[in-house]
This record gives C-alpha cells, sequence and structure tokens, in this order.
C-alpha cells in the first residue's frame, strides 16, 4: 500500500515506544491508533445536516429540543461516528481498509465542545485488524463500544 | 406493532461537489477523497467516497421507512440508538447506489422501543458497496 507519510508523523510525534503505535503495515495488538481531535464549531451541525439530508431539529433549533426535553441542541449522532470513521482511515492511509464499523450512541454530543477519537487494537484476524474505540467530549462518551475491522487495501 | 417490512429500492447518483460538501464538513483528510488525480493515480474511476458517505446514498432508502406511520415511530421521542456499517466495493463519484432498506425487528424492553432497520446498497454493476444496521430507540409514553 502506499506509505502515507502521516502515518509516520504521528508515530514519530507519540511520546512513547514507536511499537506501540498501530502500523498500517504490520497491525498488532494493542497497537494505538493516532488520537483524533476535532472541535465543531457552532454551525457544523447545520451544515451536517445539509450535506447528510438529516434536518431533524434536535440538531438545529435550540427551542425544539428543548421542548422535547433535551437540555440543548446535539450533535448529529451518524457525524460524530464519521470522526472515528475518520480515525480508523487515518490510521491507515487509506479509506478503502475499513471494512466495517459498529457504534453505540449515548450521552448527547454538543458544539463548540472538543471531541477525542481514541482507539486501540483489540485482536488481529487473518489480515484483519479488530479494533476497539470510543469518542469522547470531556468526561461524556458520546460513542462508546466502538468496533472497527481494517483489512487490506481494496483494489 | 409493526412485523417485518421491505420499502421499494432507491437510488441516488453520486457527484463530485455533494463528496466534497461531505468531506468538507467530516474533516476528511484522505487524498484519494479530495484529489480526483490521486484518485485516477491510484486505479479509482474517479473521486472515492470516504465510507461514511454511506448516511448520504443510503438516506432515500432509509428515511421513509423510519418516517412511515404504518411503523409508527414517535419521531419527538426517537434517538438513534446504535449504528453499523459494513463496506464492500468501494464508491466513487459518477457510482449510481440503489439501496433498499428493511424493518427487520422491533422489540420491547421496559419503557423503550427498539426498531431495528437493515439496508444492502449496490452499484450500478449490482456489486455489493454496504450493508447497514440502524438501530433507533423510541422512549415510551
Amino acid at each position: 500500500m502506499t506509505d502515507d507519510p502521516r502515518n509516520e508523523a504521528a508515530m514519530g510525534d507519540e511520546p512513547r515506544n514507536p511499537t506501540a503505535s498501530f502500523d498500517p503495515r504490520a497491525p498488532t495488538a494493542g497497537a494505538t491508533l493516532p488520537t483524533l481531535r476535532v472541535t465543531p464549531d457552532r454551525y457544523l451541525p447545520h451544515r451536517y445536516a445539509g450535506a447528510s439530508g438529516d434536518f431533524n431539529p434536535i440538531h438545529l433549533d435550540r427551542e425544539f429540543a428543548l421542548s422535547v426535553g433535551l437540555p440543548s441542541t446535539i450533535l448529529h449522532g451518524l457525524y460524530s461516528m464519521a470522526l472515528v470513521a475518520r480515525a480508523h482511515t487515518e490510521a491507515t492511509g487509506d479509506p478503502t481498509r475499513l471494512r466495517s464499523l459498529s457504534v453505540q450512541f449515548r450521552g448527547m454530543g454538543v458544539p463548540e465542545q472538543e471531541i477525542e477519537v481514541t482507539g486501540s487494537i483489540s485482536a488481529v484476524e487473518d489480515d484483519v485488524a479488530v479494533t476497539a474505540a470510543e469518542a469522547r467530549q470531556g468526561e461524556t462518551r458520546i460513542i462508546r463500544n466502538a468496533e472497527g475491522r481494517l483489512g487490506r487495501r481494496v483494489q | 406493532m409493526a412485523g417485518r417490512r421491505a420499502w421499494p429500492a432507491v437510488a441516488y447518483e453520486v457527484g463530485r461537489e455533494k463528496l466534497r460538501e461531505y468531506t468538507a464538513v467530516t474533516g476528511e483528510t484522505s487524498s484519494l477523497c479530495l484529489d480526483r488525480r490521486v484518485a485516477h493515480a491510484a486505479g479509482y474511476r474517479d473521486l472515492v467516497a470516504p465510507p461514511m458517505f454511506t448516511v448520504v446514498y443510503s438516506a432515500p432508502a432509509i428515511g421513509p421507512a423510519v418516517v412511515d406511520p404504518e411503523v409508527g415511530i414517535d419521531l419527538a421521542r426517537m434517538v438513534h440508538g446504535s449504528q453499523r456499517f459494513e463496506w464492500g466495493e468501494p464508491v466513487c463519484a459518477g457510482d449510481e447506489i440503489t439501496t433498499s432498506a428493511t424493518l427487520d425487528e422491533v422489540r420491547e424492553r421496559s419503557l423503550l422501543s427498539f426498531y431495528v432497520f437493515s439496508t444492502v446498497s449496490v452499484n450500478q454493476h449490482g456489486t455489493e458497496v454496504c450493508r447497514g444496521v440502524w438501530t433507533n430507540i423510541v422512549r415510551g409514553s
């Protein structure tokens, strides 16, 4: 597969044993994915609604969100899941290597707070690296029990 | 209560500008998804869709299923509980993706109802590109 220079940079930036970082050429159980940090701005939910077609007002309209019992507008779960997917595909440098991803949505994500996606390889089965990951905002897990499968490059 | 149910398949034409809109909002960094020349050099027919772009081409199929009055979900009480996707053949700009949705299961646990939908998406060659399992949770009254 194409060596992605970002993988080298990410591993070089980590202040720990480089073999503990995920090597997409030879995944090993216990290796960690580079942490992904994203802070969605105030209007990200509106742009995500436009991009995805999901205009559910709980994501866009504070008054509506309050009226159905939410403390404020909440982030689209599938947007947070897209960040978890990005953490996986950026670790390999190749979006076609993500074979599957399953997540549970918990807690409520909000705009203007940093989202941190962390993950590691839980097992390597044949040529597939199985991951365990989660997404947090502060102390709140907004995605938990994420499990991904990273395979070899397609085509 | 709804039993198993299926809806007609819906086609979606993947366009470059829509891909760019989606990759911009999710902060996608893969050059296969951002640069047509890189995609071509890697052997792809056009810009590669990031895997989660499935939510865009599946939406015309899963959306009507979730809001179908015969399924009877109170949308004001619904939250997305969990989600699974499995990806097959990569999707590129220029592809036409056809998705069909089914309601597989409705189960109840204390005051919650779990609605489990699944989708299957194929490209213009009939090759599977994605399978999804969408679990929505509705709070009881």
